[in-house]
């Protein structure tokens, strides 16, 4: 068996962009996410793979040593908290924008403004519709456990290459502050030069005789251009929506209602389906695990199955419209959501839930 | 068989890493675990909490309000959370420091004087590991001998001495505790 | 005599170097990027690092900067080249990095990412033009404005009180301890485009000793964005700019006293 580690989700993002053969990682302290450079800082990676670690002057800067190393082909990443992804925002609608593959984590905290360092999910919009400027969408991934903050790194990695487009892991502070056991995979070495060069043909190594010179921009002043370049991307974003939607699904089988919650708020609605069960009220969840692209097909069909759905987040309801967009009107859906970072507790979404459906 | 336990007390009382030996003996006898703890500044010289569940199956909510198990390092915790034991719970306290003890009658309160412990065995900072003995010995949730595993998953190799004095100090924990 | 006739390999007086492509440069009649972005380019063949050299080309008029010059380039966000060549440097310490910056980039918006990147002691090569005026947006104050100077944004003039004064920058990065090599110089001349060429290679070669962060600061003319002659633009800067942001060598780690 493999071995199995107690850690926080951010140290597991940290041992895991070791192991997964990461090449860089660029970053600035916040709350609740510093543990994971200091992880990296403590392992010194340099000495053992040759991955680069960094502490940048700002998270503005963070972000742009990202795009630098990403222009290079390299597995880069950075992480930070809500505020510091807000400064960041500007540099991933350039790496959209360039089709830079990355990997970028927001353990999210509450805002807005500097807000509060308690756990939150309130960076649903800014991180799932873009976020910076123009017409993009990064592949976001909700962990909800310090494995998946682990095994999201090397997905994430996968996906930046494999569509070139940033990847954002939209953790939270409790996935972030909370130790789990880890089952520590296989490690994966860094990439090769020659693996490099058949990944990232594009990538700026240097002109060699036996290609053109490379350069990597998102600049295009013509209106023809730049409206070519967006339909790629539209095309881009439809294949990955085809390809790439991943949930998980817990009790749905017979449920009659369904909570649909990501990340923490995941493993809250677990224990809020037992609850229900015990009541003999037939409560299921979907969890998606992508938010982009998001499960809208599996929540059609299900439209027609449950009687209704509520959509449980640590904001205002932010991901209740993509629910609400998905079944389009084939049956009520409800919202409870906390912010601040207060966190509900089972009994509370049970209230919340029976109030909506009018149970008793 | 699933236990949450609430631990607290001051920063430096070790609180937070008696909650992840404690995490960690229980991972070495196959179980499932987290731990959360309370962050920010509070965790700079003021109350600091962690919340540790065990559990033979798969773990959903890491965050809950009621406990089986409270571990009260000081009387700021005592009144936070005395309230927050389930009926038939267990509270395991040190009164050192302490001016109101508990005075709920649904649950078994248990009693350790740690500092007194910590000091037979001759090192403070095992303190909080007189406390964790308290708690193993009313509840034996893991055998001894993955206690033992535990702490050596916990303290690094180059403080293998410490091991000893660790173990213990929750020996001493075990002989020391009262159930009221 | 025919063109054919004339065009033999030993009529052959001078050749363009084949690190500039073929493209027609964007800049305006008489503008000083097109002569520093040949003097980088010279500098290139004659080190023979084509293939080991990474460039960063910023926001302003110089964003076209990958057009022009026949080697990989990445084109950053305005004012963050330091960021992008500080990521590209440590993760190919080989590769010669250098980012092209003008002074809206680099001395305004970018501030953050060139003093750290100083600071730090990247082993880069910064090339720096100051031409006391944002071009590409249409002549609006930069921070290195002279005072006085008229722009699109200060239409009577720099005024300090309204405007606050010129950013020189330079000697404010010279005494970080993460710089090695920087130079002010200019390409309104002959003899001094030979100068600033060989303060060009100079840095490329300081960016592979491990000594931290070289960088040549070019006084240039916007002779558009000035609204004057090529050769009142050049006139002008020498009476104005030089006296500002006076030519030469203000610091040079390994120079010997």
């Amino acid at each position: 068996m493999a071995e199995k580690i107690l850690m926080k989700g951010n140290e597991a993002i940290a041992i895991s962009a070791i192991r997964n053969g990461a090449d860089g990682y660029f970053g600035y302290p916040i709350t609740p996410q510093s543990e994971v450079m200091e992880t990296l800082m403590k392992e010194r990676p340099w000495l053992t793979t040759g991955m680069v670690v960094l502490q940048a002057e700002s998270e503005t800067s963070s972000i742009n040593m990202v795009y630098g190393g990403a222009c290079c082909g390299k597995k880069v990443m950075t992480s930070s908290s809500s505020p510091g992804i807000s400064l960041m925002c500007e540099g991933l609608s350039y790496l959209a924008g360039a089709e830079l593959p990355c990997v970028v984590v927001n353990c999210q905290r509450g805002g807005p403004g500097l807000g509060t360092i308690q756990p939150s999910q309130s960076d649903y919009n800014q991180c799932v519709k873009g976020g910076g400027h123009g017409d993009y969408n990064a592949i976001v991934l909700a962990p909800a456990s310090a494995q998946d903050m682990y095994d999201f790194v090397d997905t994430g990695f996968d996906l930046a290459f494999k569509y070139r487009t940033p990847v954002i892991i939209l953790a939270d502070g409790i996935v972030g502050q909370m130790m789990e056991k880890v089952e520590l995979r296989p490690e994966k070495p860094r990439m090769t030069e020659e693996e490099l060069k058949a990944i990232a043909p594009w990538a700026t190594t240097g002109k060699s005789a036996d290609r053109s010179y490379n350069f990597i921009t998102s600049l295009a002043l013509e209106s023809d251009v730049q409206e070519r370049f967006n339909q790629k991307l539209a095309a881009k974003y439809e294949v990955i929506k085809e390809n790439e939607v991943r949930y998980e699904e817990y009790q749905t089988a017979d449920a009659e209602y369904l909570f649909v919650a990501f990340g923490c708020s995941a493993r809250i609605c677990e224990a809020v389906v037992d609850q229900l069960r015990e009541e003999g009220i037939k409560a299921g969840l979907l969890r998606p695990v992508t938010l982009f692209p998001f499960p809208a097909k599996r929540l059609q069909e299900l439209s027609g199955q449950v009687k209704s759905m509520m959509s449980i987040e640590l904001n205002l309801g932010q991901m209740v419209d993509d629910v609400k967009l998905a079944v389009n009107g084939a049956c009520p859906v409800g919202f409870y959501g906390r912010q601040g970072g207060n966190i509900y507790t089972p009994d509370e979404i049970v209230e919340a839930f029976k109030k909506f459906n009018n149970l008793k | 068989m699933k236990e949450e336990i609430i631990i607290a007390g001051f920063g430096g009382q070790g609180v937070l890493s008696m909650g992840k030996i404690l995490a960690y003996c229980a991972i070495m006898q196959d179980m499932e675990v987290t731990w959360m703890p309370s962050y920010g500044p509070e965790m700079r010289g003021g109350t600091a909490n962690v919340c540790v569940i065990v559990s033979d199956k798969k773990i959903s909510s890491p965050i809950v309000t009621k406990y089986d198990t409270a571990i009260i390092l000081n009387q700021q915790s005592l009144d936070k959370f005395e309230s927050t034991v389930k009926p038939g719970g267990l509270l395991i306290y040190d009164p050192n420091g302490i001016i109101n003890p508990p005075t709920r009658t649904d649950i078994k309160i248990c009693r350790i004087d740690a500092i007194n412990v910590a000091a037979q065995v001759g090192n403070s900072k095992v303190y909080n590991m007189a406390v964790m003995g308290a708690y193993l010995k009313i509840k034996p949730i893991v055998s001894f001998d993955n206690i033992d595993k535990g702490l050596a998953k916990c303290i690094p190799a180059r403080y293998a001495d410490l091991i000893a004095l660790n173990k213990a100090a929750i020996e001493e924990g075990m002989k020391a505790v009262e159930e009221l | 005599m025919n063109i054919e006739d004339i065009k033999k390999p030993e009529n052959i007086v001078y050749k363009k170097t084949p690190i500039l492509t073929d493209n027609v440069m964007h800049y305006c009649p008489g503008c000083s990027h097109g002569t520093v972005h040949k003097l980088v380019a010279e500098v290139i063949e004659e080190m023979g690092i084509q293939d080991k050299t990474i460039a960063i080309s910023p926001v302003g008029c110089s964003v076209f900067a990958y057009n022009y010059l026949n080697i990989d380039w990445q084109q950053a966000a305005h004012g963050r080249a330091p960021a992008l060549a500080t990521a590209t440097k440590r993760l190919n310490p080989d590769k010669y990095v250098f980012t092209y910056q003008g002074d809206g980039d680099l001395a305004s918006i970018g501030t953050a990412e060139i003093i750290h990147a100083c600071s730090r002691g990247e082993n880069i090569v910064v090339i720096f033009i100051n031409n006391g005026i944002y071009g590409m947006t249409g002549g609006q104050m930069a921070p290195t404005t002279l005072l006085g100077m008229k722009t699109a944004t200060t239409p009577y003039g720099r005024d300090a009180k309204l405007n606050g004064f010129p950013l020189v920058l330079a000697p404010m990065i010279a005494q970080l301890d993460g710089t090695a090599f920087i130079t002010r110089q200019s390409v309104h001349t002959a003899p001094a485009a030979r100068k600033a060429k060989a303060a060009i290679r100079k840095a490329f070669e300081y960016s592979q000793k491990g000594i931290g962060l070289s960088f040549v600061e070019i006084v240039a003319t916007c002779n558009s964005g000035w609204k004057m002659s090529p050769v009142a633009a050049n006139k002008w800067m020498v009476e104005n700019m030089f006296t500002k942001y006076p030519l030469g060598d203000i610091k040079d780690v390994l120079k010997q006293e």
